[in-house]
């Protein structure tokens, strides 16, 4: 299944994934990571792996985008 | 399957951020930021379109300026607003880089304003990506070069006035207004959809770069967040509803371009430069004179007088003798009329300066040269007057002084431009420093005029006839 992996500790929060994403399958978590951000997570069966998600990250590592497999 | 994953472009350890943690896997960017985008876009290009290993990717001055812990190519981090000239050179000396000039606002339109419009003016085969954010961010948010009118910054708190600090530079379209780039384009990363024409923006430039076809650049209108003093989404919505009013996304040229060569010279040997500067000397010297010490010769008038081509046939005639010789011109502004005067070293061996301040021989044209540089000449020195232009009798008693009125005898000949000449070929018999054959020799090949051979050479022996009679 299509899915968002997300390396929490290199997010900074600037929610552009989540403004980005057509099926909002991103959102801001509550838990306060090593960068001192409410990192971004993601919860949807909804995902396209489209990967607006990943082009408008400023940050090279945080989001890998999965096609297909579970 | 990964479908979207950390370019390989990148270095996978940053060694920028290695002491912190997450160690080495974040960059130095405020949340947001526009650069992280584009640096992601321009990485996966080079990995997708197999460029990664030809690249040299010129950082510039400003919050890209540690392009080289991120992007794992070729990195050259230029000086500030340099870039384009430093990758002037990796293009012309290197025929298969890929040259990529990352600059911002602060960089490419303010500080290296004459660089961005001379390279892009000489279609310099490179791709310019401009991230314009309107502000400097990395010093803390300073009006730029790009600052949107009414907008406030650090610097200009009550927003930017026309009548005060003059208005935004639209780069893109300056760039239109020159010949060169095959290819402007601006874009904006104030959407996914604007970022996605960004990668394609960013593939053809590179695709140009790499198939060598010209000047490439695209401005990409990218937010400052922390500068601006906004989140990271309402700086994105600023964009769209302000920035990009000013400046119009659009393609401005995408010219179908030939690949172009890489501007170097053809190589020459010696005697193709020989023949090229006019040199006259012959390559193999007649005769192998020698000198007991450096002979400094201070040949002066006014210009028109022939002081310089008296020089540079000295000169000439020195390296026919197998000597070693510099010839140092010193004129005002004006082409004619004005002070001039010609200073020729002569040696044995090579020449350590070209400058003649304490002359062992001054041939003075006229008045105000004697004037100038009679309380120069080394005592025992020669001194030579124009008598023709000088009634004064030069005043040193330490010097050897010949006078000749060389203005009228190479009147008398029929040519009073050729006094200099008379002057020279007088220096030559009465020095002995060269021969009168060799300067007889270096004359037919140094004159530019054929027409005016015979009457120099006439010259010479007018010169042979005076002194004689002396």
């Amino acid at each position: 299944m299509n899915h968002v992996v997300v390396s929490t500790d290199l997010c900074k929060a600037c929610r552009l994934c989540v403004e980005a994403c057509p099926k909002h399958c991103l959102e801001l978590g509550s838990a306060i990571n090593a960068l001192g951000h409410q990192a971004v997570r993601f919860d949807s069966q909804e995902c396209t792996a489209c990967g607006m998600c990943f082009y408008v990250c400023p940050e090279p590592g945080t989001l890998t985008v999965m096609k297909g497999t579970a | 399957m990964v479908k979207h994953a950390k370019p390989k472009g990148f270095y996978d350890v940053f060694e920028r951020k290695s002491q912190d943690f997450p160690a080495g896997e974040t960059t130095h960017y405020c949340p947001g930021c526009g650069h992280g985008t584009v640096h992601k876009l321009i990485a996966e290009a080079l990995v997708d379109m197999g460029l990664q290993d030809r690249t040299i990717f010129l950082s510039p001055v400003g919050c890209a300026v540690f392009g080289y812990y991120y992007f794992d190519t070729g990195n050259i981090q230029c000086a500030h607003g340099r870039a384009p000239a430093v990758g002037t050179g990796v293009a012309r000396s290197l025929d298969d880089a890929v040259v990529i000039s990352y600059q911002g606002d602060g960089d490419l339109a303010g500080i290296g304003t004459a660089e961005i419009v001379h390279a892009a003016n000489r279609n310099e085969n490179m791709a310019v990506f401009f991230v314009n954010n309107a502000i400097y961010g990395m010093t803390g948010g300073q009006m730029a070069p790009t600052t949107l009118l009414g907008q406030s910054t650090t610097t200009s708190p009550l927003g930017r006035k026309s009548e005060r600090e003059g208005g935004p530079i639209h780069m893109a379209e300056v760039m239109s207004a020159l010949e060169g780039p095959i290819y402007i384009e601006r874009c904006t990363l104030s959407s996914p959809a604007g970022v996605m024409k960004t990668r394609k923006a960013v593939r053809k430039a590179l695709t140009n770069q790499s198939e060598k076809r010209g000047f490439s650049f695209v401005e990409i209108l990218s937010p400052c967040p922390v500068g601006w003093k906004m989140t990271p989404v309402q700086s994105r919505s600023w964009m769209a509803s302000s920035m990009e009013s000013v400046f119009p996304v659009k393609r401005f040229r995408d010219e179908e371009a030939a690949p172009k060569g890489n501007g170097r010279l053809p190589f020459l040997d010696d005697g193709a430069l020989r023949d090229l500067v006019g040199a006259v000397a012959n390559e193999v010297p007649t005769k192998v004179s020698t000198l007991s010490q450096d002979l400094g010769v201070k040949i002066a008038g006014f210009g028109g007088q022939g002081v310089m081509s008296a020089g540079i046939l000295l000169a000439n005639a020195a390296i026919h003798e197998g000597l070693h010789t510099t010839w140092l011109p010193s004129y005002g502004p004006e082409m004619r009329g004005g002070k001039a005067n010609a200073s020729v070293v002569l040696s044995s061996d090579a020449v350590g300066s070209p400058v003649v301040d304490v002359p062992q021989a001054l041939l003075a044209m006229n008045g105000p040269s004697l004037d100038a540089f009679e309380n120069h000449v080394v005592p025992g020195g020669l001194v030579m007057v124009n008598s023709s232009l000088i009634s004064r009798k030069v005043e040193r008693r330490d010097v050897r002084v010949f006078e000749a009125p060389v203005s009228d005898l190479a009147a008398e000949a029929g040519f009073l431009k050729g006094a200099n000449i008379v002057m020279l070929a007088l220096f030559a018999l009465e020095s002995g420093v060269i021969g009168i054959q060799t300067l007889k020799e270096i004359i037919p090949k140094s004159m530019k005029n054929k027409d005016l051979v015979e009457i120099n050479l006439r010259l010479v022996d007018v010169a042979e006839e005076f002194h004689g009679r002396e």
